[in-house]
Order: C-alpha cells, then sequence, then structure tokens
C-alpha cells in the first residue's frame, strides 16, 4: 500500500510537472511586465528545483501539510477539506440510492426470472445505463427545479445553514448520478443471483426443506454479493473522482470542479494533492471491499489475515 | 374576526414581509474570482466582485465610462502637469473600523509601482516619482514627466487604496472602504457582501448581495430560469437570449464594453511580416458574418482597436472592407498567387472558437489555409503570448484604453513601428481632451493602415436580468458589477 502511494506521487508530479503552462502568467494577464511575472513566480516559489518542490510537497504531505494554492493563496488541506464535505456526501448518497434501487430490482428480476416483472426491470436498466448522467440530470433540472420549483437548480447553500437544506440540494445530483450506477449494479445483482441460484448447494438447501424465500436469504445472496461488492468498490472510486460532469450541471463545489479549475490555472500543487488524495481514496476502499468479500464469505478470512 | 379576514391579515403580512425582504440580489457570474485583491492579480472575476463595492481609489469610472472622484474629492494639477494634489475625503473608514487618511493612499502607490510589486498593471504608475503624504487629508503625487492619463489610470481597480494593516488579507477577506463589506466566501460556490453601515457615501440601497458562481452555460439558463439567480450581468450563452428577451420576468441587457476582438498576427513571422499579406487577410473577412455567425448578431464591427462608443474613435471598417477579390489581388501581388498555410491557435471562450472556424472559411474562400488548434489559456499564454509560436489567435483586449500595447515591439503580435511608439510617448504627456484625441485618432490610423491585426469586432456586454432589479450598468467601461445604485422596484 505503502509502495503504491510512494509510486503515484512520483508518477503525479511529473506527469503534471511537465504539462506546459505557468501559473504566474496565467494570473497576471495580458498587460503584466516579464519582470512582474518573475517577482510572482519568486514569490510563489516557482524559481526552486523541481526536484526540491518535489520534496517540499512530499514532506509536507507526512505531516499533513498541502501547501498554499498558487492561484487562491489559501492552505491546500483547507481547499480540500471543503470540497470533500461535497463530494464524499454525495457520492455516499448517490451509492446508497443507487444500492436501494438496485438490491431489490436484481433480486426480484433473478427470482422471477422470465417473468413482465424481470423484463421490464431489464429494460429500465438498460435505459438507465444507455443514458448519459449529464442529460438525465439536466431533465431532472428542468422538470423539478424550472417547472415545479421544488429544488433549486444547483449550488450548495454550505452545511453549517443545517443538514436539510444541504441534502435537499445534493439531492437531484445524487439521483442523477445514482441512476447508471444503480442499472448496472441491478443486471450484475441479477446475473449474480442466476448463477448461485443454479449451484448444487442450493438444490441440497431445497432438499433439506427450505423454502425457495428461505434459500434465498441464508444461502444465495451472500454468494452472489462477491462481483456485487467489486462493483459497488469501483463505483465509489468513480463518484468520488468522477462526478465533475454532474458538478458542473448542478454548479456544486465539488473535488472534480476544484480538480477542473486548478487544471485551467496551472495551480499544480492543487492538482498534485486532490490526485493523490484520490489515489489514497481509491486504495482505501479497494482494502474496504476486501474486509467486505471476508465479511460475506468465510473462505477469504484466513487469506486476508496473511496478508 | 372571522376566517377570511383572518387569512387576509395573514396574506398580508406575508406580502409585506416579501416586499421587504427584497433588498438582497444573488448575481451569476461565469468565473469564480482566484482570490479578491485587484492589486495583485488580472483576472476579470476579481473587479466583477470588489470594484466600487469593496475597494475604491482615488478616482473611479462612472457607469458611462468616464472618470469620476472617489476617494479623492477634488484635486489640482501643477501647470506644468506634473504635480498631481489629491484632497481626500473625510470621515472615511475602513471595514475594520481604522481611519483612512493619506498614508494609506501613499501606501497603496508605493506598493503598486515599487520592485517587487506583483500588480498585474503595473504600467499604471510608470512616471511616478513620488507620493507624498502632505498631511492627513492630501496627497502629493509627482510625476516624471506630464501624463494625461493619470487620473484614468488611478480609476482601475488595480489602484484601489488597502490599508498597510490589512493589505495582506485582501487575497481572502479584503477589507476595504467601499460601501460593501465582504461578509463570506464559500469557495467554489459564491461570494456573499453585506451593507457597509458606516459609509462615508451615499449608502447602498442593497442589504446584501452575493456572487454566485455558475460556469456551465445551460446551468446558467437553469439558475436563471428556476429564480436561483436575480441576475447574470455578462451571460455566456447569447443563443439562449431571445427566449429571455419574450419572457416577461426577464429583461435582456446589450451593452458596450471595452473588449476588441481582434485577429492577432504575428508581424515577424513570414508570410505574414508582408502588410500586403495582412491587408488580403483584413479584405477576406467578413466582419458583419463573423458577428452573426460567432456571436448571434451581439458585437460591432471594428476597423481598428479603439472602442466605437469612445469619442474620440475613427471609424475605419472601410478601410478592410470586406472584399475577396481585392483579398486574392492583394495576395498574388505579394506573390502568393497559390496562397499559403498558416496556424490559427485559439484560446477556450467561444467568440474564439465559433468565431475561429468562420475565419477560417473566409480565408480559404481566397486561398489561405489555417491549421486550426484549440488551446487552454494557460497553453496559449505559454505558446503564443509568451513563445511567440503562431501565425494567428483570437483573442478580445478588454482593458480599457489598450492602444498603447501596439508601441511595445516585443507585444505577442510583435509590431515595431517607431513612429507609432514616438506617437504613444507624446501622448503621455499630452493632457487636454482635444489634443489626446486627436493624437488618438491618428494612432488608430496608423495601426489600421498597417494592418497590424484582423480588426474584427467590439464584443458587447449581454446580460440577463429580473426586469424588477434597477440600477445594473447596462455598458462595462471596466469590468465590474457595481451595486452601489442597484435595487428592486
Amino acid at each position: 500500500m505503502l509502495v503504491t502511494l510512494v509510486v503515484a506521487s512520483v508518477i503525479i508530479f511529473v506527469v503534471i510537472e511537465v504539462v506546459p503552462g505557468d501559473p504566474a502568467s496565467y494570473m497576471l494577464g495580458l498587460n503584466a511586465a516579464p519582470e512582474t511575472v518573475a517577482a510572482l513566480r519568486a514569490e510563489l516559489g516557482l524559481t526552486e528545483s523541481k526536484f526540491s518542490r518535489y520534496l517540499d510537497w512530499t514532506g509536507g504531505m507526512l505531516r499533513g501539510d498541502f501547501g498554499t494554492s498558487y492561484t487562491y493563496r489559501t492552505p491546500v488541506s483547507t481547499m480540500i477539506a471543503d470540497r470533500v464535505l461535497i463530494s464524499l456526501p454525495l457520492a455516499l448518497y448517490a451509492l446508497i440510492l443507487s444500492t436501494l434501487i438496485a438490491f431489490p430490482a436484481g433480486i426480484v428480476a433473478a427470482t422471477r426470472r422470465g417473468s413482465a416483472a424481470d423484463v421490464g426491470i431489464m429494460g429500465a436498466t438498460q435505459l438507465g445505463v444507455a443514458i448519459p448522467n449529464f442529460w438525465f440530470a439536466m431533465l431532472l433540472v428542468l422538470f423539478f427545479a424550472i417547472q415545479l420549483r421544488w429544488f433549486s437548480a444547483g449550488g450548495f447553500p454550505g452545511w453549517d445553514q443545517g443538514i436539510l437544506p444541504g441534502i435537499k440540494s445534493l439531492t437531484l445530483p445524487a439521483v442523477a448520478l445514482a441512476l447508471p450506477q444503480a442499472s448496472i449494479l441491478a443486471r450484475v445483482m441479477r446475473s449474480s443471483l442466476l448463477d448461485t441460484l443454479g449451484e448444487d448447494f442450493i438444490r441440497s438447501a431445497r432438499a433439506k426443506g427450505l423454502t425457495a424465500r428461505q434459500t434465498l436469504w441464508r444461502h444465495a445472496l451472500r454468494n452472489a454479493l462477491i462481483p456485487v461488492l467489486t462493483i459497488i468498490g469501483l463505483q465509489f472510486s468513480f463518484l468520488l473522482a468522477g462526478a465533475i460532469i454532474i458538478e458542473n450541471v448542478f454548479f456544486l463545489p465539488g473535488l472534480g470542479r476544484l480538480i477542473f479549475q486548478a487544471i485551467t490555472q496551472r495551480d499544480l500543487i492543487v492538482v498534485e494533492s486532490v490526485v493523490m488524495l484520490l489515489v489514497f481514496a481509491v486504495v482505501v476502499v479497494t482494502f474496504l471491499v476486501d474486509v467486505g468479500y471476508a465479511i460475506a464469505d468465510p473462505r477469504l478470512r484466513s487469506g486476508l489475515q496473511s496478508a | 374576526m372571522n376566517l377570511k379576514q383572518c387569512l387576509g391579515a395573514i396574506c398580508l403580512v406575508a406580502v409585506t414581509s416579501v416586499c421587504a425582504a427584497k433588498d438582497d440580489l444573488v448575481l451569476g457570474m461565469q468565473l469564480e474570482p482566484p482570490n479578491l485583491d485587484p492589486t495583485g492579480g488580472a483576472a476579470a472575476a476579481i473587479d466583477e466582485v470588489v470594484y466600487a463595492n469593496i475597494f475604491e481609489g482615488l478616482t473611479r469610472f462612472a457607469s458611462d465610462g468616464s472618470v469620476v472622484p472617489a476617494l479623492a474629492e477634488s484635486w489640482e494639477i501643477s501647470p506644468d502637469g506634473t504635480v498631481y494634489t489629491f484632497s481626500l475625503q473625510q470621515n472615511v473608514k475602513f471595514h475594520d473600523g481604522s481611519d483612512f487618511d493619506a498614508s494609506d493612499v501613499k501606501f497603496s502607490l508605493d506598493r503598486a509601482r515599487a520592485e517587487t510589486s506583483t500588480n498585474a498593471q503595473k504600467q499604471l504608475f510608470t512616471g511616478i516619482d513620488n507620493v507624498e503624504a502632505a498631511d492627513d487629508g492630501s496627497v502629493i503625487v509627482t510625476l516624471s514627466q506630464p501624463n494625461g492619463a493619470l487620473l484614468f489610470n488611478l480609476a482601475w481597480g488595480d489602484a484601489v487604496i488597502l490599508s498597510p494593516d490589512t493589505f495582506d488579507k485582501a487575497k481572502t477577506a479584503p477589507v476595504g472602504t467601499g460601501p460593501f463589506k465582504f461578509s463570506r466566501w464559500v469557495q467554489g460556490d459564491r461570494i456573499e457582501i453585506e451593507r457597509n453601515p458606516d459609509y462615508w457615501g451615499e449608502p447602498a440601497k442593497l442589504a446584501r448581495a452575493t456572487f454566485k458562481f455558475i460556469s456551465e452555460p445551460t446551468a446558467a439558463f437553469a439558475a436563471l430560469m428556476a429564480g436561483d439567480v436575480d441576475a447574470f450581468p455578462v451571460y455566456p450563452a447569447p443563443e439562449n437570449l431571445p427566449q429571455f428577451d419574450a419572457d416577461p420576468r426577464f429583461n435582456v441587457v446589450v451593452g458596450s464594453t471595452e473588449g476588441e476582438t481582434i485577429l492577432s498576427t504575428n508581424n515577424k513571422q513570414p508570410p505574414l511580416d508582408n502588410k500586403l499579406v495582412r491587408q488580403a487577410i483584413a479584405h477576406a473577412i467578413d466582419r458583419q458574418a463573423l458577428v452573426d455567425g460567432a456571436m448571434f448578431g451581439y458585437g460591432t464591427p471594428i476597423g481598428t482597436h479603439f472602442a466605437p462608443h469612445h469619442p474620440a474613435y475613427v471609424d475605419l471598417t472601410g478601410n478592410a472592407s470586406y472584399d475577396p477579390e481585392k483579398a486574392k489581388a492583394l495576395l498574388k501581388e505579394a506573390g502568393y498567387e497559390s496562397g499559403f498555410t498558416t496556424t490559427l491557435k485559439l484560446p477556450p471562450p467561444s467568440y474564439a472558437r465559433r468565431g475561429g472556424e468562420i475565419i477560417a472559411s473566409q480565408l480559404r474562400a481566397v486561398g489561405i489555409n489555417t491549421e486550426i488548434s484549440n488551446l487552454e489559456w494557460a497553453q496559449w499564454l505559454e505558446q503564443v503570448f509568451r513563445g511567440k509560436d503562431y501565425g494567428l489567435t483570437i483573442v478580445s483586449h478588454t482593458e480599457p484604453m489598450d492602444i498603447g500595447i501596439y508601441a511595445k515591439p516585443d507585444y505577442y503580435f510583435q509590431y515595431d513601428n517607431p513612429d507609432f511608439q514616438q506617437l504613444m510617448t507624446d501622448l503621455e504627456a499630452v493632457a487636454g481632451p482635444e489634443a489626446r484625441a486627436e493624437l488618438l485618432q491618428k494612432a488608430q490610423q496608423i495601426i489600421a493602415e498597417d494592418y497590424v491585426n484582423g480588426f474584427l469586432f467590439q464584443l458587447a456586454k449581454t446580460g440577463v436580468a429580473n426586469k424588477d432589479i434597477v440600477g445594473l450598468w447596462e455598458n462595462s467601461p471596466t469590468q465590474a458589477n457595481d451595486l452601489t445604485a442597484v435595487y428592486w422596484k
């Protein structure tokens, strides 16, 4: 895990530093004299060697200090913290919604295979996978914000205005994010459950007298969870970093927009730190998914302990 | 009181409370300012929040572009034009409660023109030899030579007055002297300001204002339609304007800006170093078609680098009239009968990206092929602006009165004409408006006749606002959202 992070930090730093463009010229615009740009570069510490800047950056991160943003001139850690407070709840919200939709849908479709319900659910998920989420988001805005005026078209009031207004403003984005995820998850759930239901041990369970429902809850579901957990893990990482388009549609100040803005302005230190944080998040989520496997499948437990 | 009366009373209370509550305003902006210090960055978004609202200078721009007194109540100019004595407003306080006096002016001007200054418009202060606080209420500015543009220069957002105690906080928590105080910044989302009850001048009518940052044009549309924002003074998608115009809830405001949109040309790169070639390009461009196609009809064709609404403007569009046959003849004369290929590097704004496609096809019609590449701003600054590695590019120069850039031979279009440079030096020494206008007209003529760049059109300011809002600037003499006189009908 540590090796992953160190390698990631080197790659991120190198890739981002070779991108052409200079934050100081970006900030000073078209009329600034070259000596003014030079003065700003010196003030920002950009005149130091790349190697010493890499050491400063990684050394600072170990102490929890991500440095100071070139353009915003505020500590990167507080900037990231502000954005995480939106991106993380949004990702969790979307994930919960998608799980709440996908689990029952997948189970119904698998247990009533070939029925009208199955056909309907599979048709709906096909649509859900096919519809781009930003387009669905715009439809949501048109209907719920412009027509009905139940929600605002976007923006985030801040958690200090109360939990409920915060959750309310994240609802449309979370729905827009959850729909395609739920569709994928429901399909995975269905096929995984169908596979499991065809296994010998299910027949044995039925033979020893359990009802279909009991077999499903006690044996089938648990065994079908492994691929579903993998997908959930991947989806969470994606939702955390990949919500950028949805953040733009709903003008939410999340991590995706921060990184986008920082790339435009060549605020390299912010880009590097956010990407690093995301790498860290992915590593942690992967670890949690492994723990989840072990809970779902006791056979994997010994493997985890020795790792 | 029966039920009906009771309900009536409740309604009345509800209505009056709604009316009384309308002293706040939510303005949409496409870009978030990187910080709030107008003396330390070029981003227009900084001034769009703080100019005239939070920070003030000695002078300021009025909505019609004229320069009027602000923190300087009046001034006297010595007969030789080199000594300006400013009398300052009395009883002015900074938002932190400290007094404003001459020492703050001295501090701010000295900081802006210092060796280590990171002021993006440092050239505004060249020629200032000395700044002296004569007493608390007056400041003497001595120039090395007369400068007729000094009062104009001091009106820029880059010349506002900060206090030595709080200037280093201006980036995140600005403390100024203006009619509004900074109240909070939810980064990535919005900035809130509130009325300054101790303002020295006429107090603001709004109690609160919020600047909300919405970069996506579709999201901007939704936010206006849903009532999340009350006005979008620089609305990013001109294609939606007819829809707002037809909606009785909104006013569409079309005004002028200081943005000359030009087809910048690398005057040192062959074959563009040949004046005949540049002249051919000028005649190959159909400006009206460009304005219609790229800007949905909003914008005024120009023939030189000067704002058409300025009193000293000369209409030179005839000098570069649309005439493809003439363009072909000029190319032949220059020895490029079979045309040539050059690069066209486009920065992100839609005027450049959409305009670039149209210009490329107009140039192709006379035999000039362009290789279009789309660049991010940071790449554009690196390759085009600093590296001068380009043939053609499209950019709007939004600074007011910036014809002086043609006197810098190492500026990115690399135009080097000693006569023009001399003219600009002469202009600096002239203070009388008529004499200045004469020189400015001559300057416009020189660059138009040298076909330095393809002069395209003056960017329009297209805004959308709730129809009950009064007092927003129609034009944009500087990039600002002056809320001093804004109120709800």
